[in-house]
This record gives structure tokens, sequence and C-alpha cells, in this order.
């Protein structure tokens, strides 16, 4: 039998074991987010026709939630096994390099749903969603995930020090976050801005994602499903071969 | 029947240190197999190979007819290996570690053996403790349950008893020496060369990377014939023909080094023909410390 569900097991228990770290911190990081930028902007800043400002927050909230804690996950765990040399237990298991992909990139995913699904829960109180796409929200929501916790996986087996992952993460992934259009359309930019932003694959994330819930967009969320799973393809293959080689992991 | 470890013209380099340098060796099934050298000999890293842990430039290893590349799987079910760093995952308490190790390998309903373990390794009274409240004994001893979890056919131990206690090391030595009874292949690597003498049959010394030394203990017990006999006379000087050959030490012992019994016999013939009066005698075997410093010098 295979050793995936063991290793998906462990690494959703790891998570699960600092619920507070790991769920309820970024929930309330998140509602602290809306508190704060919907009071300051509620009144003044109207984005789409119809759409509160708050209604267009919270879908670019739980997605940006989503996004850091899948790409979190996988990081945090890698580098942990590997600082502290217990990475060796699974390397010396009979498991294949995809199956050693899929069961931290399935814990990352569960991760990333679980915290958005509460930054949404308690969002809930201000912004009573009416039924939105449920199609559209799980792709996005998936793919989000899954894209992050294998970019995740990327830099826990890239970095070697705590410091490297920190810098992946706030010079690649929290730009990449807040320059997508979680607080705000992308049309508000200036011409060019606009068009480096179409080549910010979050910002596809981020605005297909807001679709679900509000039926309007900047970009068709049939091109940025599209641009999405483009992009969770190609950085699969890449975190694939790392793992193929053993770069970093096996000398 | 395939060799437990079989090991042919290994090669690893590492930037500028050539770790293995053509290493080749086979280790029965069912032998306690000693591998000594000193730090940077090439063991951790030919361990490493076996385990899948580090690829080799060049040659093959398989364990139990598995090659460690194109058979891992297979290859990693039948090694248990102990690390020589003591390492754990602070997540998860002792069971839960044993749990999650057995399901790598694929056992779901491992509790039984788990159990078995845990008892013969004393560790079931922290079965419920997080391995970071561990002492460094019973993390220790974790690792070696950890190993054995999916009860493999061949258990290499990469220096186990480093900085451990005297207690610890006994009742390990007795529970991994059952192990090999039982039919377990044992590979060792130790720098405490009285255990290497005491519990393996057979040792193969490495240094720079290279075997320099492959027998069984006893063959190399007698690799040097060199014998020492520490004598208390109630003389200050030795008969004539004996000054250069017998040294006093700092407590006032005579040394005598010698290579045939004969000539011990010749000293103290002359000794009594002297009219010296021989009050103590001590006889020194030669030990694995000594075949060992030999060879290494010699290499």
């Amino acid at each position: 039998m295979s050793g995936l569900p063991a290793l998906f097991y462990k690494e959703m228990l790891r998570f699960w074991k600092v619920v507070v770290q790991t769920v309820v911190a970024p929930v309330v990081t998140a509602l602290l987010y809306l508190l704060i930028f919907s009071h300051v902007l509620e009144a003044h800043v109207q984005v789409y026709p119809g759409v509160a400002y708050t209604a267009f927050l919270v879908p670019g909230l739980v997605m940006m939630s989503m996004l850091q804690n899948a790409f979190s996950n996988s990081s945090s765990s890698l580098i942990q096994s590997k600082m502290q040399g217990n990475i060796v237990f699974v390397l010396v298991a009979p498991l294949s390099y995809l199956e050693f992909f899929l069961a931290y990139l399935g814990a990352a995913v569960i991760r990333g749903l679980v915290v958005g699904a509460g930054v949404w829960a308690v969002t809930w109180v201000f912004v009573p969603f009416v039924m939105p796409h449920w199609g559209w929200l799980l792709a996005y929501a998936l793919l989000a995930c899954a894209i992050l916790g294998a970019l995740g996986i990327v830099a826990g087996i890239w970095a070697e020090k705590y410091d490297q992952l920190a810098a992946f993460q706030n010079f690649l992934i929290l730009p990449l976050t807040f320059l997508s259009g979680v607080f705000y359309s992308i049309h508000s930019l200036p011409a060019f801005w606009q068009t480096v932003s179409h080549f910010n694959p979050v910002f596809y994330l981020i605005d297909g994602f807001r679709y679900a819930f509000v039926g309007q967009s900047d970009a068709d969320p049939w091109l940025g499903l599209l641009v999405s799973f483009g992009c969770f393809v190609a950085i699969s293959a890449l975190t694939l071969m790392l793992l193929r080689s053993g770069y970093k992991l096996r000398h | 029947m395939s060799a437990a470890i079989h090991v042919r013209d290994l090669h690893k380099r590492f930037r500028t240190t050539q770790a293995l340098a053509g290493v080749s060796l086979d280790i029965e099934p069912g032998e306690f197999f000693g591998l000594l050298g000193p730090n940077g000999a090439g063991k951790t890293t030919l361990i490493s190979v076996l385990a899948g842990l580090t690829r080799a430039d060049a040659g093959e290893a398989s364990v139990m007819g598995h090659d460690v590349v194109r058979d891992y799987r297979q290859a990693r079910r039948a090694l248990g290996v102990v690390p020589q760093e003591l390492v754990y995952d602070p997540f998860f308490n002792v069971r839960e570690t044993l749990a999650i190790q057995s399901g790598y390998f694929g056992l779901r309903h491992n509790d039984d053996w788990i159990d078995e373990i845990m008892h013969h390794l004393d560790l079931t009274p922290h079965a419920h403790k997080n391995t970071q409240a561990l002492s460094g004994g019973m993390k220790r001893r974790l690792l070696v349950a950890q190993a054995l979890v999916h009860k493999p056919p061949v258990i290499v131990l990469d220096e186990p008893t480093a900085g451990v206690d005297v207690d610890l090391r006994r009742s390990l030595w007795a529970f991994i020496s059952g192990l090999n009874r039982e039919g377990h292949t044992i590979l060792l690597t130790t720098h405490y060369l009285e255990e290497a003498e005491a519990l393996c049959g057979r040792i193969a010394m490495l240094k720079a990377g290279r075997i320099v030394a492959c027998d069984t203990t006893r063959n190399l017990l007698r690799h040097t014939n060199e014998h020492c006999a520490s004598l208390r006379l109630d003389v200050e000087s030795l008969p004539s023909g004996w000054q250069a050959r017998v040294q006093r030490d700092d407590d006032g012992n005579w040394r005598f080094s010698f290579g045939d019994y004969t000539e011990l016999e010749n000293l103290l013939a002359d000794l009594r023909g002297a009219g010296v009066r021989v009050r103590e005698l001590h006889l020194q075997e030669p030990d694995l410390e000594d075949v060992f410093t030999d060879i290494m010098q010699r290499a």
C-alpha cells in the first residue's frame, strides 16, 4: 500500500495541531483588513456599479488568505523538516516523488480552503452574499491553493534558511498578492500598470474568484481560468522536476 | 540467496572531497557487520547511498537484492536506518510518530508491532509524550523504534551510542543483538571500537573513501602479533642485551613488546639467571583499537 495517505495525514495533523496559528490567526487578520478598509473606503469607493466596496473586498480577502496559507503550509513544513533534519524520515520511506508532491500539495490545498472558508464565514456578518456561482468559486479556490501550495514546495526545497524563505514570501508572494486587485480594481490604475497587472497570475485568481461572488470582473473569467490552469501546470512541472532530481533534498 | 547488502565500485564526490572512491562490499543475511573508520572516511555517505539519501556518482548498491535506485521501493522496505543525528518531529508524540512512520511504509494497522517495539525499547510510559519532551536517550530509542516499524530485514545503525549513557547503551545492544539472533542483518558504524569488537562478526575499515581492511573480527585481531608484557622487578637495571628492548614507564614498570612468546620466555630465563625477582607480570593482548590504529597508519 502507498505511503501517500500517511504523509498527507501527517501534513494535515501538523497544521491542525497549531490551528490557532495556522487557521484562527489568518482569519482574524483578514477580519481586521475588512474592518479597517471597509470603514475607511465604504462611503467613498464603488468599484463596480451596484456593488458595495465591502462586497468587493470580501472575495479578495478570502482569496488572499487562501493564497498565503496554502503557500505557508507546504513551504514552512518543508523548511522546518529540513532545518530540524526530520525530513530524513520521509526520504528513507518508499515514497515516489509524485507521492511526495501530492501529499504536500493536498495538505496545502486543504489548509488554504479551511482558512478561506473561515474568512468567508466571519465576513458573512458584514456581507451576506446571496448564492454565488459555485462552479467558478470552487475552480478558482482549488487552482489558487494548488498553485501556491506547489510554489510553497518549490520555496521549501530551495530555501536553506528561514530568512531565505521569508525573502521568497516577502519579495515575491506578498507583492504578487497585494498588487493583484485585492483592495482595488485594476481599472483604477494607470494604463501601464493595468498592462503589468495582466502579467500577474494572482490577478486572474482574485478577479475570477470575485466574479463568482459579484458576477462582475476586470478580465474574462474563462481567460483567467486558462491562465491559472497554465500556471498550475507549469509550477507543478517545475516542482516535480526538482523532486525527481532530488534537488537540495538528496545529495 | 542475495546478499543483504551488496555494494560494487561505489563512487561519490562532494565538490572537492572524494567521499567514496570505489567501495565494494558484500554483507550476508544475518551478519552483524561493523563499518569503522575515522571521521570523514565515508561511512555515513555509504549508508546514505544505501538509504537513498545520497545518489552515487558511479557504481551499484542493493539491499536484499533490490537496487537502491531502480528498485528503490523494495530496497527501502528492506532497510531500517537509525540516523546519526538526534532528529525528531516536535509536532507529534511518540505513538503518533511511530504510526506515521509505519504509514509511510504502507502499514495501516501496525499497532501491535508498535506496542511491542515501544515495550522492548522502554518507550511505553512515554507513548503520549511529545517528542520534544523526551530525554536524549529516549529520543535515541525513538529513532531505533522508527527504523524498526516496518520490520526491515536489514538494520543500519549509524553511531547509535554516541553520547548515550552506559545503561541505555547496554539495553540497546541487548535489544539489537536479540534482533540479530532472530535473523536481522545489522550494519553498525561506531567510534567505540570495543563495542564493534564485542558485537561484530565481521568488520570493514574505511579510510578516505576506500576499504582498507575487511575480515572477520577474529582474523583482524590476529592482524597484529604484537603482544605486550608489563613487569614489576626488584632491580633498577636489566641484564645486558635487554636494555634496548625493554622500556621503563612512568610508574616504574618495565614494558616489553614481543611477537612470539619464546621471546618472553628468554627474557624471563635471563632475569632468573641474573637473580632478578619478578614481583608482578601482566600480559596485554592486542585489541581492535591497536589493530585499527595500525591499519589506519599503514593505509
